[in-house]
Parts: structure tokens; sequence; C-alpha cells
């Protein structure tokens, strides 16, 4: 017994060194809830063409400046805008220069049924539905470009006393797609695979009416000296990932 | 004052909230408080849990099975639309039924209490002097119970007022209807208004020690929940 003893600690040893190479190579990556589905995609391609880790938190983009602000472990962050990177990097909370856009978000008038939404989005002026829904505005970029879009159709006051607001963009997407709200403004990410509208009915908005969804990623203080943040951010710029990103509804 | 328009409808709306679910709990609680405190049946375990399960569930669970029943395609919510009702999602009588059922073990589990502590020996004696179980009710357990009455109701109203999650799940954020202080005080965090967030949650703050502070100073000696 006494003569395994060693042998056996080296080996736990070894074990416990080999596991922690692979901890290493782990991101921890904050992404805007927008962003989910394809995050998922390009980390299933990310990890088997670099061998490093992606591990992901979805969230408004508001709550994870106020956690990074206050120490949260995140090395990335794919926010839903451009100017809640822009602020932590001129806080001196990211990496110099990391600062890109890594997608253009597209907004989407959407309803769980079927046949409910026409291609030109005129049930919005008919105005039969009985709810709304939308991202809160204040915290998230898909709410405020919902909110342009229904200034610049003159439907503001029209639809003021049936908006419902989702705190993000996953949460007025829940709003619609359990039946409580016929109609929602969502990314069309969340609904979108491969060049069409997978479930119920969608008026994709046109671009010109509301202020473009810019989506900025940069490295944070906390990654910098990590390969596997600078891995990420590189792979997010290739092409691979780009056909990804555009597959699910995003301009680039 | 650093308060606007909004946070002190958030502010009324959560008075309103609070007051009419305890109201609605002291009505629907003390009966079966009453049958938890004095039955001998096999159901008192099974009722007595559920009651509790809210102590124990996060409230995302009750405001995502309740967002689901009570919208379009749920059992409550295609009673109410066939009833002409409408859904109650996204609407105060929403949040009024969430919040019955989150706060109901903070108003049912005193009362029981008070119930058993009484006894049976009051009630004996009521009986024999011929008070019909109404007249003892009335004029025998209800000033007995008295302070479990006023520990259920403060509990219940301070619950209500620190709810979230469920209110959160099947609000909608919708302004003097379904935002209440709590959701307010997240929105003002995500918006980074810090400041706004500050006195509200500060003013959350005082107001529990102070609930709490009557609550334990009132009954000194006494556990707060018998």
């Amino acid at each position: 017994m006494s003569k395994c003893a060693p042998r056996f600690a080296l080996a736990a040893l070894a074990t416990f060194m080999t596991f922690n190479s692979a901890w290493a190579d782990e991101v921890q990556v904050a992404v805007a809830a927008n962003f989910t589905a394809p995050i998922q995609a390009i980390a299933k391609d990310f990890e088997k063409d670099t061998g490093h880790k992606l591990v992901a938190a979805y969230g408004a983009t508001g709550q994870f400046y106020a956690q990074i602000k206050n120490g949260a472990p995140f090395e990335v962050f794919l926010a839903a805008d451009d100017s809640t990177p822009a602020k932590l990097e001129s806080e001196g909370d990211s990496v110099k220069g990391s600062r890109f856009t890594y997608a253009i978000g597209t907004l989407a008038l959407w309803s769980a049924k079927p046949g409910y939404v026409d291609a030109k989005g005129e049930v919005l002026k008919k105005n039969e539905f009985k709810h709304l829904s939308i991202a809160n505005p204040k915290a998230a970029p898909y709410g405020l470009a919902a909110t342009q879009v229904l200034d610049k159709l003159k439907l503001t006051e029209a639809t003021k006393a049936k908006i419902v607001e989702g705190q993000n963009i996953t949460q007025a997407f829940q709003f619609v797609s359990t039946g409580n709200a016929e109609l929602g403004f969502v990314a069309l990410s969340q609904i979108y695979k491969d060049g069409k509208v997978t479930e119920g009915s969608a008026w994709i908005v046109p671009a010109s009416l509301h202020e473009p969804i810019k989506q900025d990623a940069l490295i944070l203080n906390k990654g910098k000296d990590n390969p596997a943040a600078k891995a990420l951010v590189d792979y997010l710029k290739g092409p691979k990932a780009a056909a990804l990103i555009k597959s699910y509804g995003y301009e680039i | 004052m650093p308060l606007d328009a909004s946070d002190l409808g958030a502010i009324w709306l959560t008075f309103k909230l609070a007051s009419l679910t305890t109201l609605i709990l002291l009505l629907v609680g003390t009966p079966i408080a009453w049958w938890l405190a004095r039955t001998r049946s096999w159901l008192r375990g099974p009722v007595g849990a559920v009651v509790a399960l809210p102590l124990v569930l996060p409230p995302t669970v009750i405001g995502f099975y309740l967002l689901l029943a009570l919208g379009p395609n749920g059992w409550i919510g295609q009673t109410t639309e066939a009833m002409g009702l409408g859904t109650v999602v996204f609407s105060f009588s929403g949040l009024v039924i969430g919040s019955v059922i989150y706060s109901m073990p903070f108003v049912v589990q005193p009362l029981q209490n008070a119930f058993s502590a009484i006894g049976e020996r009051p009630l004996e004696v009521a009986a024999t002097l011929r008070a019909s179980p109404w007249d003892t009710f009335v004029h025998v357990v209800l000033p007995l119970a008295r302070p479990g009455f006023i520990t259920a109701s403060i509990l219940g109203f301070a619950h209500t007022v620190g709810e979230f999650g469920v209110v959160l799940m099947i609000g909608g954020n919708i302004p003097d209807k379904t935002r209440v202080v709590s959701v307010q005080i997240f929105d003002h965090v995500e918006a980074m208004e810090y400041l706004q967030a500050h006195w509200l949650a500060g003013a959350m703050l005082v107001f529990s020690f102070l609930v709490l502070l009557a609550l334990y100073s009132s009954r000194q000696g006494k556990s707060a929940w018998s």
C-alpha cells in the first residue's frame, strides 16, 4: 500500500496538470441575449478548430456593463450595441484597440401564429392586436430600435397602451412565443435559420426605419493574457464565423 | 426630490398591490389555516405542503407556470377568455393572482400556528355554553388569535412588496399597471441610472427594516412566526 502511494500521487498530479492546462485555454464570454443561438453554433466550430473552450453567459448589455464594472470574470464581451463597449473602452476596462463590430442586427416584427404578420407589416397599422411586446428600450438596443420604428411609422401614440416590455430581447420573444402577446419586435436571429423564418410569421423590418443596431465586441482586461480570448476574437472576424453569423439574419 | 413621477407611480402601485393581496390572503388564508390547524384528515400533509411551496420554489418557477397557465394557450387563460374576461397576463389582476400564490405561506402559516396554540379547551368551554361554531370563531378564536393575524398581515404585505421574479415574468413592465418598485430598481440599474436606483433601493431597505423592527419589537421573547 505504502509503495503504491507515491505512484498514485504522481498519477493524480499528472491528471490534475492535464486538466489544468485545459482550463487555462478556456474563455469566459458575456454574450448579448440576441446572439445566443449564433454563438452556440460558433462555439462548436471554435472548440473543434482551435481546441479552446468557450464558456458563455447570456444577458442584457446594460446588466453586463454593471457586472463588468464590478469585477465579473468575463474576458470577452459581445454586446448588443456599440455604445456600451465604447464606454467600457473609454473607461479603461478593455484591451486597447480590440473593439470591432461583429454583427449588425436585424429587427423583425413577429407573431407565433402563422399568417398573422403580413410581408409589409400592415398588421401594425390595423392595430387589432391586444399586446405588442418589445424589449426594454432603456436597456436593450433592439427595444430602442423598435421604438424608432413606431416613431417613424407614426404609430407611437396608437400603440402606447398596448406595449408590454421584456427586460431583454429574450423575454420580449418569450411573451410572443407563449402567445401572451400576439405581436412583438424581436431580433431576426431568434426566429431565423438558413435564410428562412423558422416558425410563426414575420415582417423583416427595413433597416431604413431605425438606426443601425451595430453590435460591438471587445477583449476585457481580464482576458488580456488569455490566448483563448484573442483566438475567439480572431475567429469571429474569420470567414467561417461570418458565414454562420449571416445565416442567422445579421449583416456584417 | 430625486424620485420622478414614474418612481412615485411604482411606489403607489406596489402599495396597492400589497394591500389588496394581503386583504385577499386574510380572507382566503383564514379558512385554510383553520382547517390545517384542526383537521385530522390525511389531506393535511399534502395541502400544507402545497401552501408552503412558494417558500422554497424560485419565483421564476411560479412566474413561468403562471405565464403558461394564464396565457391564451393555458387552461386558466382559456377559462377566463371563455368567460369574456380576456387574459390577465400583463395586467394588475394578473399580478394580484401571482402575489396571492407567492405570499400565501407567509399569511397561512402564522395563522395556523395561532389557531393551533389556542387548543381544544376554549372551544369546548364555548360549546358547553351553547355558543354556535360561528359565535365561537368570532368571539373566542379571533380575539385569541389576534397576534397571529397581525403577524400574518405584516408578513404578507412585506413579502408582496419584496416580490420581483414573478412580476418580472408575467408583468410586462407597464407603467402604473405592472411596474412595481423592485422592477423599477432593476430598470434603473440596467439603464445605468445608479443614483435613482440608490434612492429607491435605500427606501426599500429602510421600509423593510422598520416593518421587521415593528414585528420583532412588539412580540418580545416570542418567535415572530407564532
